[in-house]
């Protein structure tokens, strides 16, 4: 019983009362209980109960998600005015971004938030560096997408102390590179 | 004004700046040039465009039972849509495909029609 369970089980409660709607029928009110500790049961028994199937986000965490949002139409008017526009003036190009986070929520919640962001996207991750294409210059802001990612790292809980390293391209990616 | 009448206005309003977005993110994947230009079209009409419409939807719906699956909707386009993104840039990327840099600006109209007589 850690907070895991408790988690999985609080989610799947929600999501039977919102897909049901049914508050006084006993009958459907015992089979809905029996069915989600039965789902609990077996996630338990076949020990998937982690940070990864059940993750446990802190109620903070929604101001990031806010914050997200605004990030998320300042951006897309920029890409809808670029796209639009007849003459249509763009300029590709491909930045890495450094990552500090020691979970895998962190380092996904802030890739899906890069990629989210119209105009950027997360393509590869080696070595706590992240590749990440964008459409226009003034998206271009590595020092901003750091700052997005110590945003995403505090909602998540995330202590940020992963080193980074200077991880090389592999041969085989270096060979694809140059064709 | 009448509750009933404001939540037709806010709606109807959201709603049509998502057709707005998606139309927007339609045309863009028609016009740009490359693979990896063209996603973030595609990824435009996905995020704002869907969710600007499922939120009008909510507000057209009211306080019921309806506007909270509408939400569930949403939530679950709010995560599958960037991972779907992504697992198409990390796959082309994967598969040697180079990204098109630097400056690029559309033909105009007598360009185009210059090298349509050359092709001819």
């Amino acid at each position: 019983m850690n907070k895991y369970t408790i988690t999985l089980f609080v989610v799947l409660v929600i999501y039977w009362f919102i897909l049901s709607g049914y508050f006084d029928h006993t009958v459907l009110l015992v089979s809905g209980a029996i069915s989600v500790l039965i789902v609990v049961g077996l996630a338990a028994r076949m020990k998937i109960l982690d940070d990864e199937t059940a993750p446990y986000l802190h109620v903070k965490s929604i101001w990031y998600f806010a914050w997200l949002f605004k990030e998320i139409i300042k951006a897309n008017v920029a890409v809808v005015k670029a796209v639009l526009s007849p003459d249509m003036e763009i300029s590709p190009s491909v930045f890495y971004v450094k990552m500090k986070h020691d979970t895998d929520l962190g380092r996904t919640v802030f890739a899906n938030s890069v990629t989210l962001t119209p105009g950027t996207i997360s393509v590869r991750m080696y070595g706590g560096q992240m590749m990440v294409h964008s459409l226009l210059e003034e998206l271009t802001d590595i020092a901003g997408f750091q700052d997005m990612g110590i945003r995403a790292g505090k909602a998540m809980g995330d202590k940020m102390t992963f080193e980074h390293q200077d991880v090389k391209p592999s041969r085989a990616t270096k060979k694809k590179l140059k064709k | 004004m009448s509750v009933d009448l404001l939540q037709l206005l806010v709606s109807s309003g959201l709603v049509i700046s998502g057709i707005f977005f998606v139309l927007a993110g339609t045309i863009g994947v028609l016009r740009l040039p490359d693979f990896y230009t063209l996603m973030h079209a595609a990824g435009m009409t996905d995020t704002l465009g869907a969710e600007l419409l499922i939120l009008g939807l909510m507000v057209q719906s009211g306080f019921t039972q309806t506007s909270l699956k509408l939400l569930l909707v949403a939530f679950l386009l709010f995560l599958t849509s960037p991972t779907a993104s992504h697992a198409v840039a990390n796959a082309a990327d994967h598969a040697g495909l180079k990204p098109l840099l630097g400056k690029y600006r559309a033909p105009s109209l007598e360009e185009l029609k210059k090298s349509r007589e050359v092709k001819r």
